[in-house]
């Protein structure tokens, strides 16, 4: 408790304006990008590594700003980002069935230690099975049995995304001291109101940690879903088009990576974004 | 200041042994002890010589290994689901999450009080406390001594008949304390009907100050080595402290603890 004093100066930045606190934040970032883009061409220059080894920044660039079928189609980056929705979308969906199945998981593993243990190696175990493999299964699996086609996929996401959220809201269920609890028990509260007042609150820093895994754990989950046959859309879809293509026009693939990023990236900043509001009261570390 | 009538809380010949691995720690030995309706007790007595662990038991935090325990005639067990006690413990113990407020509402909102009737109790009790500015404030903005504070009003929010408190004013400075102890006496006496206090500290003068009873506890294994009454007249002031049976009694406490160690 005492420890809190020591950091109270760090919030006398609130009393800067929004317009200057985006600018600290947004630098650091600006560096590394200029920094990483010297080091590509500095690296490539050096060595000099051939176009279809590593492209030219400036070819990636023009690859977005270049058009599909020929010059006739539409611009390739709308293209991409229309395929990076998709991807996104069949994210979000399977963070969402993952993160309420995972919440569901730490639920009854913390009423009953007999459930958690039966079934704790089966949830650690799903996760040492590779995802590329199950993907088809699932996929085609349940597109036959008539479920939509993006549910399919959010289930494969889902498979990425329930294990930290499991994890992570166990450890948060768990998170309240013996003496918080002992103060809701000299109030004898009802388990419902132990729960609602005092275990939910104390988990949620260990939830939104889990979730932000689980976001960026559900983009690669959606992109492997769309690797199997019969996808016409996602960023899955324009890697394996991208990668077959590889030697001839490389930086199509890096292009499709570079927006796959954005997608993981996106997500994980709407999660952290739900957390300032949610967790706004408390202190968030960085 | 022991009345005629029947006491509030009885302990006999309760023994309380923690098990840690192989070895048994005798955390209380046949401590037996009756506290009247609104007496004002302490326990005092060095580290470790099981003034929590008596606490706990009477608050049914923890079962005693042996001997019988009865508030206001019932078990312990029925004393708690019938909110007869209001805890402060040895750290604050507040929800990070919650405003200052919203902590000293917490076991209102628990037993059910409207929110018109939390807010007016919340407001009351800050005040009393001297945090009537710091409702919306944080915990973490506070510091140990104010943090305090927040859990004394927190446990007087509900009007508790039973009220504990380990080592409350631990954490304050010696003028605050003194304050505060002249402030505790205040809502003591002022109660409607008389709460009775279990207070916990180290400091000799405070719990001649404030007490009727003064429970001198010795360790290994924890138990009451002598009881000292405190026959200061009421209501004490700043000038009870100068008073030569002041300084008689808080020798008498002295010596007591100083026999076993
Ligand atoms: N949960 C526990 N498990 C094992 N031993 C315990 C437990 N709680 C207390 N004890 C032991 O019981 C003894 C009494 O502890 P207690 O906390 O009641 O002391 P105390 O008088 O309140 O000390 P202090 O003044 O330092 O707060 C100590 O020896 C302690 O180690
Ligand atoms: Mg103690």
């Amino acid at each position: 408790m005492g420890d809190h004093d020591l950091s109270l100066p760090k919030y006398t930045s609130q009393s800067k304006s929004a317009a200057a606190q985006l600018m600290a934040r947004l630098l650091p970032v600006t560096y590394v990008v200029v920094g990483l883009l010297c080091a590509w061409e500095g690296i490539k220059a050096l060595w000099s590594i051939n176009d279809n080894t590593l492209p030219h920044l400036s070819s990636i660039v023009s690859f977005f700003g270049s058009r599909s079928q020929g010059g006739r189609g539409p611009l390739l980056v709308y293209q991409m980002l229309v395929n990076a929705l998709a991807t996104f979308g069949v994210a979000f969906g399977g963070f969402v069935i993952g993160g309420m199945l995972g919440f569901l998981l730490a639920l009854i593993f913390t009423q009953s230690k007999l459930l958690e243990r039966g079934l704790m190696p089966y949830v650690v175990g799903s996760q040492t099975v590779p995802i590329l493999a199950i993907a088809p299964m699932v996929v085609v699996g349940l597109g036959q049995m008539g479920s939509p086609d993006w549910l399919a996929k959010a289930f494969i996401a889902a498979y990425l995304t329930f294990f930290p959220v499991t994890i992570g809201m166990l450890r948060g269920l768990r998170a309240a001291s013996s003496e918080a609890l002992a103060l809701m028990h000299s109030y004898a509260a009802s388990p419902v109101q132990i729960f609602l007042k005092l275990r939910l609150p104390a988990s949620l820093p260990y939830l939104f940690t889990a979730l932000k895994v689980a976001a960026t754990a559900s983009v690669i989950g959606a992109i492997v879903a769309e690797l199997p046959a019969g996808s016409s859309m996602g960023i899955g879809v324009v890697i394996l088009n991208a990668a077959q293509y590889y030697n001839s026009r490389p930086e199509a693939l890096y292009a499709a990576v570079l927006i796959a990023g954005c997608v993981g990236l996106v997500f994980y900043g709407i999660v952290a974004a739900a957390e300032r509001l949610i967790v706004r009261e408390r202190r968030i570390e960085a | 200041m022991m009345t005629a009538t029947s006491p509030i809380i009885v302990l006999n010949q309760v023994n309380k042994t923690y098990y840690v691995g192989k070895n048994q720690i005798n955390a209380l030995h046949d401590v037996s002890l009756s506290i009247a309706p609104g007496e004002f007790i302490s326990l005092i007595g060095p580290s470790g010589c099981g003034k929590s662990t008596l606490m706990r038991l009477i608050g049914d935090l923890e079962q005693p290994s042996s001997g019988t325990l009865l508030v206001k005639e019932k078990t312990p067990s029925k004393a708690r689901q019938d909110r007869d006690y209001g805890i402060v413990f040895q750290a604050p113990v507040l929800y990070e999450w919650r405003s200052v407020r919203k902590n000293v509402e917490l076991p209102l909102e628990i037993m059910g009080y409207s929110p018109a009737q939390r807010h007016e109790r919340a407001t009351e009790m800050l005040k009393l406390v001297g945090l009537g500015d710091f409702g919306d404030s944080y915990p973490w903005q506070l510091s140990g001594g104010m943090q305090q504070r927040v859990s004394i009003a927190r446990a007087l929010a509900f009007s508790p008949s039973i009220l504990m408190m380990d080592e409350p004013f631990g954490a304050l400075d010696e003028i605050t304390r003194e304050r505060m102890q002249a402030e505790l006496l205040r809502i003591w006496s002022d109660a409607d009907s008389k709460t009775t206090v279990i207070f916990v500290t180290h400091s000799i003068p405070e719990a001649v100050f404030l007490s009727d009873r003064v429970v001198v506890m010795s360790p290994r294994p924890g138990r009451i080595e002598r009881i000292v009454d405190i026959d200061l007249p009421r209501p004490r002031d700043f000038t009870t402290r100068e008073l030569p049976r002041f300084f008689e009694l808080v020798t008498e406490v002295r010596e007591g603890l100083r026999e076993h160690s």
